[in-house]
C-alpha cells in the first residue's frame, strides 16, 4: 500500500500552490498546444516561443488536479532554453519513468545521452505517481501536449 | 429507516477493508454493489443449467430459457410494464438509448425534424442523437436549466416546435435533479412527440410505474440496482416497438432468413441478436427481487432521509467553503451529491478520501454540456444507496477537512 506521501510530496504540493511560468505568450508569434484529459476534465494550454529550435521562453495555463498541474509547473521550468531536440529526449526520459515504456532512469536520476546529462531535479518527486496508475495521465498531460505541439510547429 | 440496519452484510464488496479502512463506498452511481443473492442466482445458472436459450428441447435448455424469460417478466411487474414483451434487453442503458436513435430515429427523422434533449442528460443521451443527426440532418434542441438546477420549461412549448422526439433524464446523475417526467409526457405529446427516457439514476432508485411516468420509451441499466454490468433494458409500449424496425441483426431476431431478406421476430426478440447475456439476465432478475424484497418505497424514504442527513451535516460542518450542486430539498432530489470543497481539485479529493476507505467519483460524469454550463470542469460525486447510512455520511463529512488541509494554497 502505498501512501500519500508518496504522491503528495512537498516539492509537487510547492509547484501546484505556485506554479512557475505561468500565463500566456501571445500568438503568433508564439506557438500554442493545447491538451485534455478527458477522464477528470483537465486542462492544459502551453504557449512557446522557439528560436534556433529552441525553446526560448514558455508559459502554461490551465486547470486541473495538482499532480497535472505541478507537473506541467515543472516541465516548464525544465525546458526554457533547451533544444527541442534535447526536449523529446527528456520527454521520452519523463515518460519512462511513468512506466510509459521500458527504459529506466540512472540510479543518480540522472540521465545522459550523447554526452549531455539532464537532472531530473524537481522531476523526480513525481516518480511516485507510478505508485498510483490511474493519476499516470494526470502526470504525463503536459509533456504528451508540449510534444504535439513541437510536432505541429514543424521542427 | 425503514431498510434492514444489516444490509451491508449481504454484500460481500462491502464488508471488505481498503487502505486500512472499512470500505465506505459512495458511488452507487455510477455502479452499485452487488448483493449475494445475485451473485449465487447467476453462479447457479453456470453450474446447474448453462445452455443456450430458445433453442435445444433438452431439459437444461430449457430452463435455462426459462429462467430467462421469468427474469424478463420480473423486470416487466417492476416497472408495471403491460407485458413481458416490452421488455428488450441491451447492454446497458446506452446500447439502449443507441437502439432508440437507429431504430425510431432512423426510419422517422430527416432534415425538418427536431429532437429535444436537455442540458443535465448522460452522453448515452447525446452522442447517439449527435452521430444520427451527422446523418439525416435533424436539429437537436436543448431545454436550459434553472439556476438551482432543475429543468426550465419557460420556453417549453417554443422548444418543443416541430420536435418528434424528447429524450430526457429522470434523474440527473450530476445534480440529484428529479425531472417532471408526466409533465415533459403531457407536454410533448400535445405537441405530436414521442418522450422517451433515461432511467439510469431513477428505476433503481425510486418506485417505477411507466405509465404514470406517462414515457413512451424507458432506458436503464442493470448494473447500477444491484444487478451485473453487461445488461440494460429498453421498454416500450409495444404498439410503437412493433413499428420499430430492427436494430442489430443476426440470429434469434428472425423468423425467417432467405436469400431474398429476412423476416423480423416478434417483440421482444426482434431486438435482441445473438445470444444473449443469460446469467446477467437472470442476476438482473434477482436484482429486481432483492429491491422488491425491500420495497421501493422503502428504498426512496431511506435515500431521502440519508440525503438530507447528508445535505445538513456537510452544510453545518463547511457552510460557504463547500458547494453542493443541484436541489436543496431532499425530497426534489436522489441522493447524488456533486461537491465542490475550497478549490482542491476534485480528482486529488477523490485521492485523500481514498486513503481512508471512502469511494466517491471524480469527475465529469459523462455530462460534459452540463459541466460547461455549470462552470465546472469535474466534481467529487458521493452518491447514496440502499447500503449506506450515517456513518458513511460522517466519514465523508470528518474526511474533507483533511484534503482542504493539504491543498490549501
Amino acid at each position: 500500500m502505498s501512501g500519500l506521501e508518496d504522491l503528495y510530496k512537498e516539492i509537487i504540493l510547492d509547484h501546484y500552490r505556485n506554479p512557475r511560468h505561468r500565463g500566456e505568450l501571445e500568438c503568433p508569434p508564439a506557438h500554442k498546444a493545447e491538451g485534455f484529459n478527458p477522464l477528470c476534465g483537465d486542462e492544459v494550454l502551453l504557449t512557446f516561443e522557439l528560436e534556433d529550435e529552441v525553446i526560448r521562453e514558455l508559459m502554461v495555463n490551465g486547470q486541473g488536479c495538482s499532480i497535472s498541474q505541478a507537473s506541467a509547473s515543472m516541465m516548464s521550468a525544465a525546458v526554457q532554453g533547451k533544444s527541442v531536440d534535447e526536449v523529446r529526449y527528456l520527454t521520452r526520459q519523463f515518460k519512462a519513468m511513468m512506466s510509459i515504456h521500458e527504459e529506466s532512469i540512472g540510479p543518480d536520476d540522472t540521465i545522459s545521452r550523447d554526452g549531455a546529462s539532464f537532472e531530473l531535479g524537481d522531476l523526480d518527486a513525481l516518480k511516485g505517481v507510478v505508485k498510483f496508475p490511474v493519476r499516470i495521465k494526470c502526470a504525463t498531460l503536459s509533456w504528451n501536449t508540449l510534444l504535439a505541439g513541437l510536432d505541429e510547429s514543424g521542427v | 429507516m425503514s431498510l434492514p440496519s444489516d444490509l451491508k452484510s449481504q454484500f460481500p464488496v462491502l464488508s471488505q477493508k481498503v487502505n486500512g479502512h472499512e470500505i465506505v463506498y459512495l458511488d452507487s452511481a455510477a455502479s452499485s454493489q452487488k448483493p449475494v443473492a445475485v451473485i449465487e442466482a447467476m453462479n447457479d445458472y453456470y453450474r446447474t443449467i448453462n445452455a443456450n436459450v430458445h433453442r435445444g428441447a433438452y431439459a437444461i435448455a430449457a430452463q435455462a430459457t426459462e429462467a430467462m424469460e421469468l427474469a424478463r417478466t420480473r423486470v416487466a411487474k417492476f416497472i408495471g410494464a403491460s407485458s413481458a414483451n416490452e421488455i428488450v434487453f441491451t447492454k446497458n442503458a446506452t446500447e439502449s438509448f443507441n437502439l432508440i436513435a437507429r431504430s425510431w430515429g432512423g426510419n422517422s427523422l430527416g432534415p425538418t425534424d427536431a429532437v429535444l434533449i436537455s442540458d443535465m442528460e448522460h452522453h448515452a443521451n447525446i452522442v447517439p442523437w449527435q452521430i444520427l443527426a451527422a446523418e439525416k440532418g435533424f436539429e437537436i434542441r436543448w431545454i436550459p436549466l434553472t439556476s438551482d438546477g432543475h429543468l426550465d420549461l419557460s420556453r417549453l412549448d417554443e422548444l418543443l416546435d416541430g420536435v418528434k422526439m424528447v429524450s430526457v433524464t429522470a434523474m440527473s446523475n450530476v445534480l440529484g435533479t428529479l425531472n417532471p417526467i408526466k409533465e415533459l409526457a403531457d407536454r410533448a405529446h400535445s405537441a405530436g412527440a414521442l418522450l422517451a427516457v433515461d432511467g439510469s439514476q431513477f428505476v433503481p432508485h425510486l418506485p417505477t410505474r411507466v405509465e404514470e411516468l406517462g414515457a413512451d420509451l424507458l432506458c436503464f441499466t442493470g448494473h447500477k440496482m444491484c444487478g451485473p454490468t453487461g445488461i440494460g433494458v429498453l421498454w416500450g409500449r409495444s404498439e410503437l416497438l412493433d413499428a420499430m424496425p430492427p436494430f442489430l441483426g443476426g440470429g434469434e431476431m428472425i423468423l425467417d432468413v432467405r436469400r431474398d431478406g429476412f423476416t423480423p421476430n416478434e417483440l421482444p426478440h426482434k431486438f435482441e441478436a445473438g445470444t444473449p447475456p443469460i446469467a446477467e439476465i437472470i442476476g438482473l432478475g434477482a436484482a429486481v427481487d432483492f429491491l422488491e424484497s425491500l420495497g421501493m418505497n422503502n428504498v426512496r424514504q431511506h435515500e431521502i432521509e440519508l440525503t438530507d442527513y447528508a445535505l445538513r451535516a456537510l452544510d453545518n460542518r463547511y457552510g460557504e467553503d463547500l458547494t453542493i450542486h443541484g436541489p436543496r430539498n431532499a425530497a426534489e432530489r436522489g441522493g447524488v451529491l456533486s461537491l465542490q470543497y475550497q478549490d482542491v481539485h476534485p480528482h486529488d479529493l477523490s485521492q485523500v478520501l481514498d486513503q481512508r476507505g471512502i469511494c466517491v467519483r471524480a469527475g465529469h460524469h459523462c455530462a460534459k454540456p452540463l459541466m460547461r454550463e455549470l462552470g465546472l470542469v469535474a466534481t467529487a460525486r458521493a452518491s447514496l444507496y440502499i447500503y449506506n447510512n450515517t456513518a458513511d455520511i460522517d466519514a465523508l463529512v470528518e474526511s474533507l477537512a483533511p484534503a482542504g488541509e493539504l491543498f490549501a494554497r
